[in-house]
């Protein structure tokens, strides 16, 4: 069964927290992963191996960078 | 005691020891004669002929946050406790940032790190891999991390040199604010190495204790029965300040750093030169370059890592250089050998003594080896006369190495 757009989004949220420390809650879908939430590029790389690990998603580098919102992240995994 | 260079103040400390989490437990458990060495219990430990280290008293991954953690290598983790403690304790509040430099280096970098990204490697491939890797296993990667933290644009340097890199990282850093290049710099070593490979290396070399029945004993230094060194962990930093700049913005000064000597053996990659003659030279070259005699110096921080071959030869050095007068500390019998963190935590055991007027103990010294002519303190801490008294921190390392760096009461 598909997961929800809000499953995937405490789902991110968590992954988030646990690399950067950001509070699940402040990870919210319209939030810029540069400007926003101060995540740089080598985060975003463990970032995309652990949702890989979550949702069974493989996130391509080519694909990684032009994922500039939680938003785009979970409309990736949704595929 | 004067000289006509820059005066180079302490005005911070900071230490994560096997005795304490921070500088005030670090040292009063030294001044209890406690030993900081304790059973390991990790599942290793059977492939070792080692059973025994003096792990750090508080786990860094308790201190920071989790975040923080995983992208550091132990080595980086136990530096930036030590930095931020001498930090806050130096209470700067406005530095030009490029006068303010770090100087942080370690005797082997993240090891640890090396290790378990290369099993990680093997058995899930290179996508695996932390992207945080090579910045945790860069032997500078904690004096670049220091020096983001405070802004540190003087210049961030790490110095590498076994088991003298920390006192080596505070003479440099003397050098830096007495050349003019930095106001302020952080200086210090630090050291995580308790991995069953590094155990198995040097106990090769036959270098460790093998004191498996009594490990808080197996660190004696001068003792008869010494059988080898005690692997520590952890980090000592000090925040090193022109005089000028210190006094400017009304710092408490806990001592000056008055000068260091460097040399080198040019003997052995691993074993000391058996007359100490590099030994000798590097305090030689330690009292011309702080202006101070041998009667100024009141104690020495040896490096008397309770190996048998370098105990005996260091204190023939004192002897021949300094005289029999000073009181002299082997303070690795209590914290064991913290090799690349060894010349920072003993710098911050030796500007304390000179602040407090004691001397810290010797622990495990029951019979004192032939050839020994200097005053050791054993057992319990001893006073140091008042007036103004000056001391030494000893440090030396494998590629033959020797460092001497020598402060001065305030």
């Amino acid at each position: 069964m598909a997961l929800t757009e809000q499953e995937i989004l405490a789902g991110v949220g968590k992954i988030i927290n646990e690399i950067t420390g950001i509070p699940a809650d402040e990870v919210t879908p319209e939030k810029s992963f540069v400007d926003d939430l101060d995540i740089d590029s080598l985060s975003m790389v463990e970032i995309a191996v652990a949702a890989q690990d979550e949702f069974g998603v493989e996130i391509p580098d080519d694909k990684l960078k032009d994922l500039k919102t939680v938003k785009d992240v979970i409309g990736f995994i949704q595929g | 005691m004067s000289t006509d260079q820059v005066r180079v103040v302490v005005t911070g400390l900071g230490a994560t020891t096997p005795l304490g989490g921070d500088v005030a437990s670090s040292w009063s458990a030294l001044l209890a004669g406690q030993s900081g060495v304790r059973n390991l219990t990790e599942d290793w430990v059977d492939s070792v002929p080692v059973k025994f280290a003096a792990r750090a008293a508080v786990d860094p991954t308790e201190v920071l946050p989790r975040p923080e953690s995983r992208r550091l290598d132990r080595t980086e983790q136990f530096a930036l406790i030590a930095a931020r403690e001498a930090w806050a304790h130096a209470a700067i509040d406005k530095v030009d940032s490029e006068r303010l430099g770090v100087v942080v280096g370690s005797g082997i970098g993240g090891i640890t790190t090396i290790l378990d990204a290369y099993d990680t490697f093997k058995e899930k491939g290179w996508k695996r891999l932390s992207p945080y890797t090579v910045p945790m296993l860069m032997p500078n990667g904690a004096a670049g991390w220091i020096g983001i933290e405070i802004g540190a644009r003087a210049g961030v340097h790490a110095t590498v040199s076994a088991c003298a890199t920390g006192a080596e990282s505070i003479g440099y850093a003397i050098e830096m604010i007495r050349s003019g290049r930095a106001d302020v710099v952080v200086a210090g070593g630090t050291e995580a190495a308790i991995h069953p490979l590094n155990i198995g290396s040097f106990a090769a070399m036959r270098a460790m204790s093998t004191r498996n029945d009594e490990p808080q004993r197996a660190s004696r230094p001068w003792d008869k029965n010494r059988d080898g060194f005690v692997l520590g962990e952890g980090a000592g930093i000090v925040v090193l300040e022109s005089e000028e700049h210190a006094l400017a913005r009304g710092a408490k000064i806990y001592g000056v750093a008055a000068g260091v000597g460097y040399s080198a053996d040019a003997h052995h990659i691993a074993q000391p030169e058996p007359t100490g003659a590099g030994v000798m030279l590097a305090m030689r070259r330690v009292l011309e370059n702080s202006g101070l005699t041998g009667q100024d110096i009141k104690h020495v921080n040896a490096h008397a890592t309770s190996t048998p071959a370098g105990d005996v030869v260091e204190t023939r050095a004192i002897k021949e250089v300094i005289g029999d007068h000073p009181l002299v500390s082997g303070t690795k019998s209590m914290t064991g050998h913290l090799l690349g963190g060894a010349g920072g935590i003993e710098s911050v055991f030796t500007i304390l003594a000179l602040h407090e007027r004691i001397a810290p103990g010797t622990i495990n010294l029951d019979d004192l080896d032939d050839g020994i002519e200097v005053d050791i303190v054993r057992g319990a801490p001893r006073k140091l006369p008042d007036g103004q008294i000056a001391a030494i921190n000893n440090s030396f390392g494998f590629g033959g190495h020797d460092v001497a760096v020598a402060f001065t009461s305030v």
